[in-house]
């Protein structure tokens, strides 16, 4: 039985135990540099990057506008061309749609592409409830369910692990799992990528119901495009005799033509190459070539929540390209756990409480896993305002808490602030209070700031000590501006 | 009872009760046009370490030879336009390969639909000379014969090109993964070497 992320604790709490990880933080340190490297050398080589960001947006937000009607003609367009079309309103229907079209093939098994939406709705888990094993194909999927782990990234789920750990658990688990690695195994990467195509290879040889998910899909055509590097999405969608793909409803492209954009932006975004290796489409079922028997499932599962959100819309256009999650100082050091999430990162730290709504604490946490420093939205191919979409949740999360009978500490300190400033005698009494703890601090302060400005240390008491834990709070200065103008007269005495 | 369908769509368009559809597709923006679209597609390729090499199209039989080592195992498509030695023709008197079997051979060698300079990608429409999907994943060796007139510019040049309603495989370099530590090794479940022979 695999984990999940069902009962993680808010991100304060997360973070802080990964922050602890030092092989964790260099793991993570060590990969996101490599790949923002490469994907700022790829990105520089496009001339016009910037029109291209703008198309991308452009052509997803389209179909977002009109989602209705390329549904109708996706639909239209799979079933024409041979394929079922399921529709699922949440993860529970989703899994039992696979779960059935497994069964009526009779098998205990299925082979996986790697897809974040069939994470999303726990798929592996459901079958698993089914008798049915759920084998992960790309490589770090494999590295994270043979260590009865969980992801970290979008694009690379194993990211925290080094290659000594990779070839420790392969050297532990593959046996239980079908062939054994050898045991000469050594942490090259390129040897244990050998030892996950010979571990795989029986088991694609042998597959009769494959599942995917989509990067996108085409309304016009009913084509259904997997971008992928390793050639398991390849194997999955051809050698099976029946493929299942689980299509999230914000996948849809309208046209062919639109396509274009998206293609040129995802990979240097994401791996940082200026192609995948491999790009597979189909439309339907191609008579003698591939799966003869071909479903597409069309998820909602929150979907239509978010599409509701005029500021939070924007976020259905991600196409999981992982840029935002390489860039962001706050993921680089707390890894992707921490977010208790298959989608972690800025753009998981809107697109949960987008999904899901806010009112847990747990996703209530995310929009503050945040500096605010806008990376993201550089990095991101197509131009998710991410921090506005963080602003505007932290302002549902505070809404939500309106009504409290026992406020927040932090609704408290806001009140208090604007019962301070809003008077002029007010604000002088608080700032000669402020200048005596100025004068304290400034003697007796723990630390000291660049600069030689002194700091208070953890301070105790509600709020306070929360706020501290993370921050030095510079010591306030002895006098206020209105009090040195007054007695200097603005500086002339 | 609503169907799932109906609900979903039903939701869609509560959501967007105040959104304007946008009827235009958009134009993407191209690149301006490189001098030697050949020159360069050969040398993207070469970049994700594949083999690249250029002939003439009286020399093109030989170089498929010499790309395929002594003794290996060879499937074909039908249709393929050159002819090589000893290969098993895949569909030949009607019969179908099965995975297992393809697992037996060494390398295949196809054509292309279409080559991509700007992102050295070569793509399949497993047209006659291609082949279905399945020839050309399994075995370890791709070799694949791309011709100089079949290269265009950049990934817009190659949509249009292109008919969706085929099974399309776009191919940029040897199967890799860049999975641990984002180090990028070739070689992991799709062909590990890829032999681009780029006629005329």
């Amino acid at each position: 039985m695999s984990r999940t992320f069902v009962g993680m604790p808010a991100f304060p709490a997360a973070a802080r135990a990964a922050l602890a990880d030092t092989q964790l933080r260099h793991n993570l340190a060590h990969a996101t540099g490599v790949i923002r490297a490469k994907r700022a050398a790829v990105v520089a080589e496009v001339e016009n990057w910037e029109e291209l960001r703008l198309a991308g947006a452009a052509v997803k937000d389209r179909a977002l506008r009109d989602l209705g009607t390329h549904l109708v003609d996706l639909e239209a367009a799979l079933t024409a061309g041979g394929a079922t079309v399921h529709w699922a309103r949440d993860a529970a229907e989703a899994c039992a749609i696979v779960a059935t079209v497994a069964k009526a093939h009779g098998v205990d098994e299925v082979v996986k592409v790697k897809s974040m939406v069939t994470q999303e709705i726990g798929l592996n888990e459901a079958l698993a409830e089914e008798g049915i094993a759920a084998w992960e194909t790309d490589l770090a999927e494999l590295i994270v369910q043979l260590g009865d782990d969980l992801p970290s990234h979008i694009l690379v789920p194993a990211i925290h692990r080094n290659r000594a750990e990779i070839r420790e658990i392969f050297l532990r688990e593959m046996g239980g799992a079908g062939r054994p690695a050898p045991a000469d195994l050594t942490d090259d990467p390129a040897v244990l990528a050998g030892a996950a195509r010979e571990h795989l290879r029986e088991k694609f040889l042998r597959a009769k119901v494959a599942v995917s998910g989509a990067n996108f899909a085409i309304a016009e055509t009913g084509t259904l495009v997997v971008v992928e590097s390793e050639g398991n999405g390849r194997m999955c969608l051809t050698l099976p005799e029946v493929l299942v793909s689980v299509v999230g409803i914000e996948k849809v492209v309208p046209t062919w033509a639109e396509l274009d954009p998206l293609l040129r932006l995802l990979p240097r975004s994401s791996t940082g190459e200026r192609m995948n290796p491999y790009t597979s489409t189909w439309s339907g079922v191609t008579p003698g070539d591939g799966p003869q028997e071909v479903h597409v499932v069309l998820l909602d599962n929150g979907r239509t929540r978010a599409l509701a959100d005029d500021v939070g819309r924007q976020a259905l256009r991600c196409i999981r390209c992982s840029a935002c999650l390489n860039v962001c100082p706050v993921y680089e050091r707390t890894g992707g756990h921490a977010y208790g999430s298959v989608y972690p990162g800025p753009i998981g730290a809107i697109l949960n409480p987008l999904l899901k709504g806010t009112g847990d604490p747990q996703t209530d946490s995310l929009p503050y896993a945040s500096s605010l420093c806008g990376a993201c939205f550089e990095a991101c191919p197509v131009r998710i305002d991410i921090p506005e979409v963080l602003v505007h949740l932290r302002s549902k999360v505070v809404d939500g808490h309106r009504d409290d009978t026992v406020p927040k500490a932090e609704a408290v300190a806001m009140k208090a602030a604007a019962y301070a400033f809003s008077d002029a005698r007010r604000l002088a009494a608080v700032e000669k209070v402020s200048g005596l703890a100025g004068r304290v601090l400034g003697r007796f302060g723990r630390a000291t700031l660049p600069g030689g400005r002194r700091a208070a240390g953890r301070i105790p008491g509600p709020g306070a000590s929360a706020w501290t834990s993370a921050r030095d709070l510079p010591a306030p200065p002895a006098e206020s501006f209105r009090a040195w103008w007054k007695r200097t007269d603005g500086g002339r005495r | 009872m609503t169907s799932a369908r109906d609900e979903i769509l039903a939701r869609v368009r509560v959501a967007l009760a105040e959104v304007e559809p946008d009827r235009e597709p958009v134009v993407a923006p191209v690149v301006t046009a490189r001098p030697d679209v050949v020159g360069l597609f050969a040398e993207r390729v070469a970049d994700y370490r594949a083999v690249v090499e250029r002939c003439a199209e009286a020399g093109l039989a030989e170089a498929v030879a010499a790309a395929l080592p002594a003794g290996s195992r060879v499937v074909v498509p039908a249709g393929l336009s050159v002819d090589v030695e000893g290969a098993v023709v895949d569909g030949a008197d009607g019969r179908v390969l099965s995975a297992l079997e393809l697992d037996g051979f060494d390398a295949v060698v196809t054509e292309a639909r279409v080559g991509i300079a700007e992102t050295g990608t070569i793509v399949l429409d497993h047209g006659a000379g291609q082949g279905r999907r399945a020839i050309s994943l399994v075995p370890d060796k791709h070799v694949c014969i791309v011709r100089s007139d079949q290269v265009v510019p950049d990934v817009p040049d190659a949509i249009v090109l292109l008919d969706p309603s085929r099974p399309l495989t776009w191919i940029s370099g040897p199967s890799a993964t860049s999975d641990i530590e984002l180090d990028r090794v070739e070689g992991v479940h799709g062909p590990r070497v890829l032999h681009v022979i780029v006629v005329g």
